[in-house]
């Protein structure tokens, strides 16, 4: 039945496609995400994992297909949609702070202006929320004031303001520094924790790992495999699965070739010089041409 | 190395910083010059007896300048405030979905950016001829501020609409992804920001309004409507000397130039907080 009626199933897709012009970014994306689930989806970059984030908010309109939330039709062309966001909060990979309020204004002004609280029940919520995130004492800082991991994390506390049921991630640490990462990704563990509803497009396979309830691994439009992120991440069924991580994981012993063809011709040369330097180890099989 | 230097270039060359250092002199020396020359054949006196005649300055101030001085500035200040709001609306207008108001914004701006301003004033004029029983409040600020505002505001929604656009799209999609319906997510996210990003260009606006409130004149106004160029230009008439007019520009530079100033602490202000 379409949709469930079941109270745990917040977020429920229902075969979504997304075309821009003639590219066909999903390909038919069904999913249930219950209540108190963090779903980690993954998947190489143009593999369409944002585009199904940013479809579950509408920030994309889809091309085809039905998307619920809390049971209620988001992309029913007569339903409201400003209600229903305001009950899943949405981080970006920009953060997207409002640059002209302070770091509480931005926890206040959607409180206040959409669900119509009093300025001292939203600053009280707001400081809350950003004492969870660790800047109970950053209120009054303008963002560009603040680090990119604090930034992050005030855009966690603003859309946390709001009271959300559910949250969506859009790849939140991707423009971090490398050291400012751990901060967000430890604010979102306690979220996860806290029981708090996730949707996490990431890179972050550690992450993933740890604080998954599951994995789904997105590539060309389609889901490829999902399940318990022991299973997806650490025993991968599809290959297309474990030349993804392979990639991931170690960056570094990734064969020449295997995302830009150009730089393979370019070394291939000097891997014949040099067979004991070239990119492929011993423990690795080669990876380029499996993919294919 | 350095023996087959020497053979390929025999001759001494200037190092690169020798010679940036003759040119400069050479600069200063050319400036010198013509200053000299300015000196020997300025006749100082003369030219203070054309322009800048001590009795006439005293007599401009006392003819009322201030006064002259106060309506340039009412002028500008309700003709920018009427094209800011006019400009703002036209900028929406322009960035709207439905396609004829589209339409509507673009030929506004098209027409009062093409036509002089001085042909909008003399439509301004004929008003009451064109549409009996209609008046402006205000006379005569009201036609003043209508004439000059709606010339302005065709500049404005250009530089408002661009301001708009320079805000970064994640801002609307934060706006919106927090609950806020189009409207306000613009009201209250994307024209802060946007107006941020045009003061300066707005602020040139307000310098140009100030110089082509001078255009005032053809209304035919009573003395004391007379705004800085109308009222040295007369009086210079009057006396057969330019000193008022020079007098009443100088003023347009006591306006002006804290504007500039304001301007310029305002931006790096804005620098800080971003």
């Amino acid at each position: 039945m379409i949709p469930s009626g079941n109270r745990e199933d917040e977020i429920q897709i229902y075969d979504l496609h997304k075309a821009f012009g003639q590219l066909e970014v999903l390909k038919g994306i069904t999913t249930t995400i219950h209540r108190g689930e963090v779903v980690c989806v993954i998947g190489p970059s143009g593999s369409g994992k944002s585009t199904l984030l940013r479809c579950v908010n509408l920030l994309e309109l889809p091309t085809k297909g039905r998307i619920f939330i809390l049971n209620e039709e988001i992309t029913d062309p007569d339903g409201d949609v400003d209600k229903l966001r305001t009950k899943m909060g949405m981080v970006f990979q920009q953060f997207n702070l409002f640059p002209h309020l302070t770091a509480l204004e931005n926890c206040t002004i959607a409180p206040i202006r959409v669900l119509g609280k009093s300025k001292a029940d939203a600053e009280k919520m707001a400081l809350d929320n950003l004492t969870k995130v660790g800047l109970g004492d950053r209120g009054g800082s303008y963002p560009a004031q603040l680090s990119g991991g604090q930034q992050q994390r005030v855009a966690i506390a603003r859309a946390l303001s709001m009271d959300p049921e559910l949250m969506l991630f859009d790849e939140p640490t991707s423009a971090l520094d490398p050291e400012l990462v751990g901060d967000v990704l430890s604010v979102m563990r306690d979220l996860a924790n806290s029981g708090m509803t996730m949707m996490v497009v990431t890179h972050e396979m550690a992450f993933a790992r740890e604080v998954a309830d599951r994995v789904i691994f997105m590539d060309g439009g389609v889901v490829v495999e999902e399940g318990h992120p022991d299973d997806v991440i650490g025993n991968p069924k599809e290959e297309r699965t474990r030349t993804f991580l392979r990639r991931v994981l170690d960056p570094t012993h990734v064969d020449a070739g295997a995302e830009d063809r150009a730089y393979a011709e370019r070394h291939k040369v000097d891997r014949f010089r040099q067979p004991s330097a070239g990119a492929s180890g011993d423990a690795l099989p080669p990876s380029g041409d499996a993919v294919r | 190395m350095s023996a087959t230097t020497a053979d390929v270039a025999p001759r001494k060359k200037l190092s690169p910083r020798k010679r940036s250092q003759r040119v400069r002199t050479a600069q200063y020396v050319l400036l010198g010059l013509l200053v000299l020359l300015a000196v020997l054949f300025m006749d100082g006196h003369q030219i203070q007896q054309v322009f800048l005649r001590p009795d006439m300055i005293a007599k401009t101030f006392s003819a009322n300048l201030p006064r002259a001085l106060m309506n340039t500035v009412l002028y500008t200040l309700g003709a920018f405030i009427f094209g800011l709001v006019t400009g703002t609306v036209l900028a929406l207008m322009k960035l709207s979905q439905v396609g004829p108001y589209r339409w509507l914004a673009n030929i506004y701006t098209e027409f009062f950016r093409g036509v002089p301003a001085i042909i909008v004033f003399l439509a301004f004029n004929l008003l009451p001829i064109a549409f009996p029983g209609v008046h402006l409040p205000w006379e005569p600020y009201g036609t003043v501020w209508t004439a000059l505002g709606m010339v302005s505001a065709a500049y404005m929604s250009e530089t408002i609409r661009a301001g708009i656009l320079a805000v970064p799209k994640g801002q609307m999609e934060a706006a919106r992804s927090l609950g806020m319906p189009a409207g306000m997510a613009m009201q209250r996210v994307v024209l802060p920001q946007a107006f941020r990003i045009v003061i300066p260009p707005l602020t040139n606006e307000l310098v140009l309004l100030t110089k082509d409130s001078s255009l005032v004149y053809v209304l035919g106004l009573t003395t004391s409507d007379f705004e800085l160029t109308k009222f040295g230009r007369d009086l210079a008439n009057a006396n057969g000397n330019l000193t008022p007019l020079i007098v009443a520009g100088l003023c347009y530079l006591v306006i002006t130039l804290p504007l500039s100033y304001l301007v310029r602490r305002m931006e790096a202000a804005q620098r800080k907080a971003r």
